[in-house]
C-alpha cells in the first residue's frame, strides 16, 4: 500500500484561516442561494466570521510557540499579531463597502467572498516561514485583488487598474519566484531559516546565489509594499480601483507583504552588511519620492495612494531599525505602527468613498468640496485620521511615528531619523490640501448641498477608526503590551 | 483631577458641549461660548487665591502615570513664568471670543475651534512633560490652522499653510531633541523619563550631559529652532505677516497674544533650564537675530499700508525685546523680557482688537482709506493712542517698564562684558524703540489727523458700549502694568531667579525643581532651605560665591563660562 505519510494536523493554529475560508464559501452559497437579492445577509455572515476569527487568532495569544503542516505553518506572535491586523483591515474595509458599492451600482455579491479569500491569502502569507506557502499566499491575495479591482465594470480607469495591476503583479510575483528558486538552489531547503544557516558555511558562488535570490525577493516584496523603485503602480491602481477595494489594498496587502519581509529579513540577518545599505537607500527614497510626488495630485485617491508609499517608507524605518539593533527593538513598533496606519488609512479611504454618487466616482479635491456639509460627522472623522497621517499628538500616528523615531535613534540610524522628520514636514503639504477639500472649502456658486444619510457602516467604520486612533494613542503601553506580550 | 487639568479641559468640554445647541441657533450659541469662557477665566482666577510667590517650583502639580513603560508621564504645574500666561490666555480667549460676536458664517464651528485651541494652548502652559508639552504645541497648530483658513481673508489658504508648515517643520526636530534627551537621562539614572523635573535635576548635577557634551550644541539648536519659528525671530518670521493679516481678528489676537508666547515660554522653560554649558556660548547668536528682528520689523513695518500688517511686523520687532531681554542672561533683562510678553500679548491683542472694530464698519484697513477719524470717533481714537503709546513704551505703560527692563537687562550684561554679548547690539536694540514709536505716530497721524474727506469714514459713529468695555478692560491692564508692575513681577521673580541660575552656574551650583529644598532668596541667590516654612532661609548654598554675573548690578563679572572648563569637568 502507498504509505504516504500524512502531516500531523493542528486545527488550532490554522482555525483562524479555516473560519475565514469557510466564511467566504458561505458567503458565496448565500449569493447563489438568494442572488439579486441586498446583501445584508452575506455581510452580516462575513462580519461575524471575521469577528470569530480575530476572536481565534486572540484566544491563542496566550498558547506556545508551535508548528504544523511539517513545519510549514508556524504560530508565533507575530503571526497572530499580523493575522489580527489583516482582519481589522478587512472588517473596516467591509463596513463601509455596501453603502459605497450602491453609490456606484456595483453592489455585486460576490465582493464579500472574494474580499474574504483575498484576506486568507494574507494570512496564510503572515504564519509561515516556508517559501513556497508564501508565494501561495502573496498569489491567493493578489489574484483575488486582481479581479476586485476591476470590479466597476464599466469605467475605464478601473477596468486599467485590474490591468495594470495585474501585469506588473505577476511580474512581481516571477521575481519573487524566481528569487525562491535562487535561495532554494542554494541551500537546498525551501525554509526561510534555512538562509541563516547556509550563510557562514557558503563559498563565493554560494554567497552570490543567496545574495541574488534574496535581491529577487525583495524586488518581489518591495512591489507589493510599494517601495520605491517598484512603487508606479500604487497610484493608479488605488485610484481606478474601487475605493473599499483601495483601503483594503493599501492596508491589508501591505501588512502581509512587510510581514512576510520581516521572516526573510530575519533569516538573510547574517548578511546584514549587504542589504542593510541598500534598505537604507530604498527607505530613504520612498519616504521622498512618496511625497514629493503627492505635493501636486488633485485627486483624494491618488494622494492616499502616495501617502501609501511614503508610509511604507516609515515603517521600513521602523524594520531597519529592529535589524539594526534587534536586542534593543522588538517588533511593537512595527506592530503598533500597522494597526494605526490601517485604522486611519482604511478611515481616511471610507471618507474618501462618500464622493461617489449616482454610479460615478467623486474623489477629486474639487468634487469632494463642501462634503462637511453633506456628511459632518464623518469629516470630523476625517480630521483625526488627517492628523494622524500627519503625526500631530493625541493620534495614534504621532505616537507610532515616535516610537519609530526611538528606535531609529536606538539603533543610531539618526540619518534614517532626520529623513523621517524631513518627510513628516513634506507630508503636511498634501494632507492639508485634502482637508482643505473637504472641510474648509465650501460650495461655490448657488449649488445647496443636501444633507445625505450616511449609512449605519460608514458611521460606524468613521467611529471605529476614529475612536480607534485616539484610544491607541492614549493607551500605548497597553496597545503594544496587547500586541506583543510583556517584555 | 487637580485645578490645572480643570482649566485646561474646560474649554474643551465647552467645546463639546457646543455641539448640543443647534447650528441655526447663532446668538445662543455666541452667548453661550461667552459665557463658558468667562467661567474658564473664573475658575483660571482662583489660583490667584493660592498661588505662592516665595518659591521657583511649580506649584498645583500633578502627576498621574500614563506611558509607564515609556517614561511619559501626565505631569502637570506651573511656576512664576507659566503662571501669568495660564491668566492671559484665559483671559484674552474670553476678550476674543467677545469680539467673535461679530462673526456670522459657520458660527458654531468655529467657537468650536476657539475652545480647541484654549485647551492646547492651556496645556502647553502648565506640562511639565516634554511629550504632554509637545502634544498641546502641535495640537494648537489644527484649530488655529482653520481659524485662519476658514475665517480668514483673501489669501487663508496660502497664509494658513504657510502657518501650519513653518511651525511644524521647525518642532519636528524638538521631537528628536527631546527623545534623546531622554535617552541620555536614561543613560545617566538607568530609567527612561520625559519629565523636564527629572531631566534638569540630572542637568543641575552634570550627569546629563557628562558623557555627551558634543550633542548639546546640536540638541540646543533642535529647541531653539522650533521656538525661534514660534516666537518669530529673524529669519523664521515670514509666516507670521501673512497668518496676522488674513486672519480674523479673533485669530489675531490670540495668535499675538498667546501663540508667540509659546515661543518665548519654551526659551524659558527648556532651553534655558536643559542646555547650560552651551548657553553662553549661544546667547550672542540668538541676540543677533533678536536684534536683527528688532530693526528688521520696525523698518518693514514702516512701510505698509496696512494696519494689520504693520502690527504683525510690530510683533516681531517685540518679540525681539523679548529675545534680547531673556538671553541678557541676568536678573533684570530675563525679568523684563518675561514680563514683555504679558505686555505685548494686552497691548499687541488691543491693537488688533481696534483694528478688528474699525475693519468690521469699513471692511478695509488700509491707511489712504482713512484720516480724520478723531473727530469722527473720539472714544475710539482715544482708546486706540493709549494702546498705540503702549506698544511704543511710553512710561507710565506697561510696554515701557517690559522695554526698559530688557534693555537694561542687555546693557548691564555687555557692558560687563558677559557672555560675549556686544554694546553694540545692545545700542541697536535700543534704536528699535524709537523706530517703533517712528511707525506707529505715523499710522496714526494717518488714521486719526488729518481732513476727513471720505463720504464713508464721515458715515461711521463711534464705538459700541460694549465694544467700549472690552478695549477699556484691556486699557486698564496697560495702566496697571506701567504703574504698579510689580503685582505682575512679584510672582514671576522666584522662577525667573531659577531660571537664570540654571542657566549660567557650573554644574553642582545649579538650583533643580527634583531638590525641594532648593531655594532663590531675595538677592536672587539660590539658597539651601533645609525647612521651607521661609523663615529658616539661611544657609548659602557650597559653591555659590562661583555663580557668574549677580543678579544685582556689580562689575566686573568675574569670568565666563567657557566649553573647555566644563569639558576638563
Amino acid at each position: 500500500m502507498f504509505n504516504f505519510p500524512a502531516p500531523t494536523i493542528d486545527w488550532v493554529i490554522i482555525a483562524p484561516t479555516m473560519i475565514v475560508s469557510i466564511t467566504g464559501l458561505l458567503a458565496l452559497c448565500l449569493e447563489m442561494i438568494w442572488p439579486k437579492r441586498d446583501n445584508t445577509w452575506i455581510i452580516g455572515v462575513s462580519l461575524v466570521g471575521l469577528i470569530m476569527a480575530a476572536v481565534s487568532v486572540v484566544a491563542q495569544f496566550s498558547y506556545p510557540e508551535a508548528t504544523t503542516f511539517s513545519d510549514t505553518v508556524i504560530r508565533d506572535r507575530f503571526a497572530l499579531v499580523m493575522q489580527l491586523l489583516l482582519i481589522v483591515a478587512a472588517f473596516c474595509s467591509l463596513l463601509f463597502s455596501e453603502s459605497y458599492l450602491r453609490d456606484k451600482r456595483i453592489s455585486y455579491g460576490e465582493f464579500y467572498p472574494i474580499i474574504l479569500w483575498s484576506l486568507v491569502g494574507g494570512m496564510v502569507m503572515v504564519t509561515t516561514r516556508n517559501m513556497l506557502l508564501m508565494f501561495l499566499g502573496i498569489e491567493i491575495l493578489s489574484i483575488a485583488l486582481y479581479v476586485l479591482a476591476g470590479l466597476s465594470r464599466s469605467e475605464s480607469k478601473s477596468e486599467e487598474s485590474a490591468l495594470k495591476y495585474f501585469l506588473l503583479g505577476s511580474f512581481a510575483s516571477g521575481f519573487l519566484l524566481y528569487g525562491v528558486a535562487l535561495l532554494y538552489g542554494a541551500t537546498g531547503s525551501l525554509d526561510i531559516s534555512a538562509i541563516a544557516s547556509a550563510w557562514p558555511r557558503a563559498d563565493l558562488m554560494h554567497q552570490t546565489l543567496l545574495v541574488f535570490g534574496f535581491g529577487m525577493v525583495f524586488v518581489g516584496l518591495g512591489f507589493k509594499s510599494a517601495f520605491v523603485p517598484f512603487h508606479q503602480w500604487t497610484p493608479d491602481v488605488y485610484q481606478g480601483a474601487p475605493t473599499n477595494v483601495s483601503a483594503f489594498m493599501a492596508a491589508g496587502s501591505k501588512i502581509g507583504a512587510l510581514a512576510a519581509l520581516w521572516r526573510f529579513l530575519e533569516g538573510a540577518e547574517g548578511m546584514k552588511a549587504i542589504w542593510m545599505p541598500a534598505l537604507t537607500v530604498v527607505a530613504i527614497l520612498t519616504m521622498t519620492a512618496g511625497n514629493l510626488a503627492a505635493l501636486v495630485q488633485k485627486d483624494a485617491k491618488r494622494v492616499l495612494g502616495y501617502s501609501s508609499i511614503s508610509h511604507a517608507g516609515y515603517i521600513l524605518v521602523g524594520i531597519l531599525a529592529h535589524f539594526a539593533a534587534p536586542d534593543k527593538v522588538g517588533f511593537g513598533s512595527l506592530a503598533y505602527y500597522l494597526l494605526s496606519y490601517t485604522l486611519m488609512t482604511v478611515g481616511a479611504f471610507a471618507v474618501v468613498s462618500l464622493g461617489a454618487n449616482k454610479g460615478k466616482e467623486g474623489t477629486k479635491f474639487e468634487e469632494l468640496r463642501g462634503l462637511w456639509r453633506r456628511s459632518p460627522f464623518a469629516v470630523a472623522c476625517l480630521i483625526v485620521f488627517v492628523a494622524s497621517l500627519i503625526g500631530i499628538p493625541l493620534t495614534s500616528g504621532f505616537a507610532g511615528k515616535f516610537m519609530i523615531f526611538g528606535d531609529a535613534l536606538k539603533a543610531n540610524l539618526t540619518v534614517l531619523a532626520i529623513a523621517l522628520a524631513i518627510n513628516s514636514i513634506l507630508s503636511v503639504a498634501y494632507y492639508l490640501q485634502m482637508i482643505k477639500a473637504m472641510f474648509v472649502d465650501d460650495v461655490e456658486g448657488d449649488e445647496v448641498i443636501e444633507k445625505r444619510p450616511v449609512s449605519l457602516g460608514m458611521t460606524t467604520v468613521c467611529a471605529l477608526c476614529a475612536g480607534g486612533i485616539v484610544a491607541a494613542f492614549i493607551f500605548t503601553p497597553v496597545v503594544i503590551e496587547f500586541l506583543v506580550g510583556k517584555s | 483631577m487637580g485645578i490645572l487639568s480643570v482649566i485646561t479641559f474646560l474649554p474643551l468640554l465647552g467645546a463639546l458641549l457646543l455641539n448640543l445647541i443647534p447650528s441655526s441657533k447663532t446668538s445662543t450659541v455666541k452667548w453661550a461660548a461667552l459665557g463658558w469662557s468667562l467661567g474658564v477665566f473664573a475658575v483660571s482666577l482662583t489660583l490667584l487665591k493660592d498661588f505662592s510667590s516665595n518659591t521657583f517650583h511649580f506649584q498645583f502639580t500633578e502627576n498621574i502615570e500614563w506611558m509607564k513603560g515609556m517614561g511619559i508621564a501626565y505631569r502637570m504645574g506651573i511656576d512664576g513664568i507659566s503662571f501669568w500666561l495660564v491668566l492671559l490666555t484665559t483671559f484674552l480667549t474670553a476678550i476674543s471670543i467677545w469680539f467673535s460676536f461679530y462673526v456670522n458664517d459657520r458660527v458654531k464651528q468655529y467657537f468650536v475651534w476657539i475652545f480647541v485651541l484654549e485647551t492646547a494652548m492651556l496645556g502647553v502652559f502648565c506640562s511639565l512633560d516634554m511629550v504632554l508639552f509637545y502634544s498641546f504645541f502641535e495640537a494648537s497648530l489644527i484649530p488655529m490652522y482653520f481659524l485662519i483658513s476658514i475665517w480668514g481673508g483673501a489669501r487663508r489658504a496660502y497664509a494658513s499653510k504657510k502657518f501650519f508648515i513653518y511651525t511644524f517643520a521647525g518642532s519636528i526636530f524638538m521631537l528628536l531633541g527631546m527623545i534623546t534627551l531622554a535617552s541620555l537621562h536614561q543613560k545617566a539614572t538607568g530609567t527612561l523619563s520625559f519629565s523636564i523635573i527629572d531631566i534638569q535635576a540630572q542637568v543641575a548635577n552634570g550627569k546629563l550631559w557628562a558623557g555627551a557634551f558634543q550633542l548639546q550644541a546640536w540638541l540646543f539648536w533642535s529647541f531653539a529652532v522650533a521656538f525661534l519659528v514660534k516666537c518669530p525671530a529673524f529669519p523664521f518670521h515670514t509666516w507670521l505677516p501673512d497668518a496676522h493679516v488674513e486672519a480674523p481678528t479673533a485669530g489675531s489676537i490670540i495668535l499675538a497674544g498667546v501663540l508667540l508666547k509659546m515661543g518665548t515660554y519654551g526659551f524659558l522653560r527648556f532651553v534655558m533650564p536643559l542646555f547650560p554649558d552651551v548657553i553662553p556660548t549661544m546667547a550672542p547668536y540668538v541676540m543677533t537675530l533678536a536684534v536683527i528682528g528688532i530693526i528688521y520689523g520696525a523698518i518693514v513695518a514702516a512701510i505698509q499700508p496696512d494696519l494689520k500688517k504693520l502690527i504683525a511686523y510690530s510683533s516681531v520687532a517685540h518679540m525681539g525685546f523679548v529675545l534680547v531681554g531673556l538671553f541678557s542672561l541676568n536678573h533684570t533683562g530675563m525679568l523684563g523680557g518675561t514680563y514683555q510678553q504679558l505686555n505685548h500679548g494686552i497691548s499687541t491683542g488691543a491693537l488688533f482688537l481696534l483694528v478688528g472694530l474699525i475693519y468690521e464698519r469699513r471692511h478695509t484697513r488700509m491707511f489712504t482709506e482713512f484720516g480724520g477719524l478723531k473727530a469722527q470717533m473720539p472714544i475710539y481714537a482715544t482708546i486706540f493712542l493709549i494702546v498705540m503709546l503702549s506698544s511704543v513704551g511710553l512710561p507710565g505703560t506697561n510696554g515701557f517698564i517690559g522695554e526698559f527692563m530688557a534693555l537694561m537687562g542687555a546693557f548691564e550684561s555687555s557692558f560687563a562684558g558677559a557672555y560675549g554679548l556686544n554694546l553694540g547690539l545692545a545700542v541697536i536694540a535700543a534704536c528699535g524703540v524709537i523706530l517703533a514709536a517712528v511707525y506707529l505716530l505715523y499710522m496714526f497721524m494717518q488714521v486719526f489727523y488729518g481732513p476727513n474727506n471720505n463720504p464713508e469714514n464721515q458715515r461711521l459713529k463711534d464705538i459700541k458700549p460694549w465694544e467700549i468695555a472690552i478695549s477699556g478692560i484691556l486699557v486698564v491692564f496697560i495702566f496697571w502694568g506701567g504703574i504698579y508692575p510689580n503685582t505682575f513681577l512679584k510672582p514671576m521673580e522666584a522662577s525667573i531667579g531659577a531660571a537664570r541660575l540654571m542657566a549660567v552656574s557650573p554644574a553642582g551650583n545649579r538650583p533643580s525643581w527634583a531638590e525641594s529644598d532648593h531655594e532663590i532668596d531675595a538677592k536672587m541667590n539660590l539658597v539651601y532651605a533645609p525647612n521651607r516654612d521661609g523663615s529658616k532661609i539661611t544657609e548659602p548654598l557650597k559653591g555659590n560665591e562661583a555663580v557668574l554675573t549677580p543678579a544685582n548690578l556689580h562689575f566686573p563679572v568675574k569670568q565666563a563660562t567657557n566649553l573647555e572648563a566644563n569639558l576638563s569637568r
